[in-house]
């Protein structure tokens, strides 16, 4: 028996020598004449440990980290390939206290598996929950999810079983579709990267689940074009899946069919909402379309659409294993479940953080985050990717919770938290948002499409003490505008993390102001 | 060989034509794809891939062969920030500008790139080696500021980590 260690081949792993690490390690080892297996996980989502190696011992994975290629060499002589001291040494990597205290549901085998690997996936636990569904009634599936209490993760937290009670409800006998919204462009946010990389199985598992309890055939995942690390992950686990007999005309040997294609997107951050996201499937601009009618009864060409974000279709399987109630049991209030949390930015410990709802802002930047990379004070975060607000440090005691966020004029969206020190200038962080909402905006509706530049404009004028006080007043009727009278999210939200700024950080705007 | 378009792009490019060899891959491209619902995306990624860009010469015989009009095609291409219309440099050097990265001091990295490869984003540099694009989140925001060279990722990227990255592929071709 050659000892395996595992070694991440997670994009953000890779962006810091991962790969570099993996060669030099089975360079080190031919030398040795020591075999090694090397195997290649996704992350665990502890970024400030990446590249993180583990190496499997007699008394489980043991953890070293950041290691770089230059540390192989002397992790040898160390003899970590059974668990030898070293100055990078953490231990069981389940016993590191930044993991050991997560509660990862959705995220159970991410970074634990091959996820190149049909036979790992199921050795893992992987298709119990297609299984549970393939013995129910589509209607049941339905209920156990609406039960479960779990809400749209991209952003949105509507309600995922009245979405698909929805499209189980129309007509039999025309084309249904599953979508699944990949294009996960938040800044701050990677969690569905790391599922589609590091576990994408779970993310297919859910798919199916989803198409058998809605009577859809087809799936489109709609992946984002930044991301082909991801797409290289997807479409080797398709091809999988379709081997293994779990997608194709007869799943699992049900006799009922589902297929599954990945589209890529081409970097359009609108394609995130999930009528433009229609559109690009369909090969045209992603321009929103005006709802009524909603995606669930006219969407993909026309037909019945269920439409989810990556992690909300990931966590079905869990949810039919271990039972609805087992789901709603995490959280508070409305928001049940876990959420997968990503702390990122000006973060010393960053990375991917799943608890249940309801911990505080402050437990994630201090206890789990360690407070800011460059050591200076935490001045403020932006949680929600760049719609939403601007959250000041005398609010960090909020709990991450869909109505608690809402409750102080912030909102959760996907779950990313992007952290700044004091030398944030917030009317330049104010600017930035109405720029990239210019930059993004389809052009549909006016108040995004010209509201946008227009609000560059005025914060330029600020920025250079031209008639401050007037200025401001007309930033904030513009802001007002956009959100009454903008279609979609993207002209709607865009103002807030402008106006967010103008409340807690009027300073940085009045320093200019004559 | 016909003249890239314009920065700003024309609203709908007189006929130019392809050579017969580039004008062979596209309707092979677009045969592939026909049958497909929703081809187009598809289609032009495809030809992006093989041609390096979609030029102008390409959306008549997309168009034509899809069944849709020019205007159409060249709304899509125009719409999304990934299709480029001109020849891109050896090397595509792509820096995030979101909010993550700006954490993490993108905007200082950004100008340190520009300096240092003499170009603007959106722009090639003269030797047709690199060019310089904005991108907004790489999904990498726990290690910003964060780039991507040639389909490559990297974390935190330092001024001197950009600078042994861009030499390295100053070398490499």
């Amino acid at each position: 028996m050659t000892v395996v260690v595992y070694v991440p081949a997670d994009a953000g792993a890779l962006s810091l020598g991962a790969g570099e690490v993996a060669a030099a390690i089975a360079a080190e080892a031919a030398r040795r004449g020591t075999p090694v297996t090397l195997k290649r996980n996704g992350s665990r989502g502890a970024y400030w440990l990446e590249p993180l190696v583990e190496v499997v011992t007699a008394g489980g994975r043991c953890a070293y980290g950041p290691v770089t290629a230059a540390d192989v060499p002397s992790l040898f002589a160390a003899d970590f390939l059974h668990g030898g001291a070293h100055a990078l040494r953490h231990g069981a990597t389940e016993a590191i206290p930044w993991l050991k205290g997560q509660q990862r549901l959705t995220f159970e085998r991410v970074g634990i598996v091959d996820p190149a690997s049909v036979s790992d996936y199921v050795e893992h636990g992987g298709y119990q929950g297609l299984k549970r569904a393939l013995a129910l009634e589509p209607a049941a599936i339905v209920q156990a999810i609406t039960a479960s209490g779990l809400r749209g993760r991209g952003g949105a937290a509507f309600p995922t079983g009245i979405k698909w009670k929805t499209v189980h409800d129309q007509p039999a006998g025309q084309q249904k579709y599953v979508t699944c919204n990949a294009d996960e462009g938040d800044s701050g946010t990677f969690s569905d990267r790391m599922v589609m990389e590091g576990d994408p199985f779970t993310l297919i598992e859910g798919m199916t689940i989803a198409g058998i309890a809605v009577g859809a055939t087809q799936g489109y995942i709609y992946l984002r074009a930044e991301y082909p690390h991801a797409h290289a992950a997807l479409k080797t686990a398709i091809a999988a899946a379709r081997q293994a007999q779990y997608l194709g005309p007869d799943v699992a040997g049900s006799g009922k069919r589902f297929e599954l294609e990945v589209r890529l997107g081409a970097g359009a951050y609108i394609c995130g909402e999930e009528t433009s996201m229609l559109e690009s499937l369909e090969g045209r601009r992603g321009e929103v379309r005006v709802r009524p009618p909603l995606p669930a009864i006219k969407g993909l060409f026309g037909q019945p659409t269920i439409v989810n974000n990556v992690v909300t279709l990931a966590s079905v399987p869990w949810i039919l294993v271990h039972g609805a109630e087992a789901y709603a049991g995490f959280g508070m209030g409305k928001s049940r479940g876990t959420l997968p949390i990503q702390l990122a930015g000006n973060i010393k410990r960053g990375g991917l953080i799943e608890r249940a709802f309801g911990l505080s802002l402050r437990e994630l930047l201090y206890d789990y985050g360690g407070g800011s990379a460059s050591g200076k004070p935490i001045r403020t975060v932006q949680v929600g990717g760049p719609l939403g607000a601007y959250i000041p440090a005398s609010q960090f005691d909020v709990a991450v919770d869909y109505e608690a966020l809402a409750g102080i004029g912030a909102l959760l969206g996907h779950g990313g938290i992007v952290v700044f020190d004091d030398s944030v200038d917030m009317a330049r962080m104010a600017r930035y948002a109405m720029e990239f909402c210019a930059i993004e905006s389809c052009g549909k509706c006016t108040p995004c499409r010209i509201g946008s530049t227009r609000g560059v404009e005025i914060i330029d004028r600020i920025l250079e003490g031209v008639d401050g006080e007037r200025n401001v007043r007309l930033l904030e009727e513009l802001c007002e505008t956009m959100v009454q009278g903008s279609l979609c999210g993207l002209g709607g939200m865009a103002p807030f993390p402008v106006q967010s700024a103008l409340k807690y950080f009027r300073e940085d705007f009045r320093a200019r102001v004559n | 060989m016909q003249a890239p378009p314009g920065p700003t792009g024309r609203i709908l490019a007189p006929m130019e034509t392809l050579s017969p060899a580039d004008s062979a891959v596209v309707r092979r491209i677009v045969a592939e794809h026909q049958g497909r619902p929703g081809p187009l995306l598809e289609v032009l990624h495809a030809v992006q891939a093989a041609l390096g860009f979609i030029p102008a010469g390409a959306v008549p015989l997309v168009a034509e062969a899809l069944n849709l009009s020019r205007a159409e095609v060249h709304g899509v291409v125009t719409f999304y920030h990934h299709f480029r219309r001109a020849r891109a440099g050896a090397h595509t050097v792509s820096l995030c500008q979101a909010e993550s990265c700006q954490s993490m001091g993108a905007e200082a990295l950004a100008a340190h790139a520009r300096q240092r490869l003499g170009i603007d984003f959106h722009e090639t540099t003269p030797n047709g080696r690199f060019s310089l694009e904005p991108v907004y989140c790489l999904g990498n925001c726990a290690c910003s500021p964060a780039a991507m060279i040639d389909g490559r990722l990297y974390g935190r990227v330092t001024a001197e980590r950009f600078d042994a990255l861009i030499a390295e592929d100053s070398t490499t071709s």
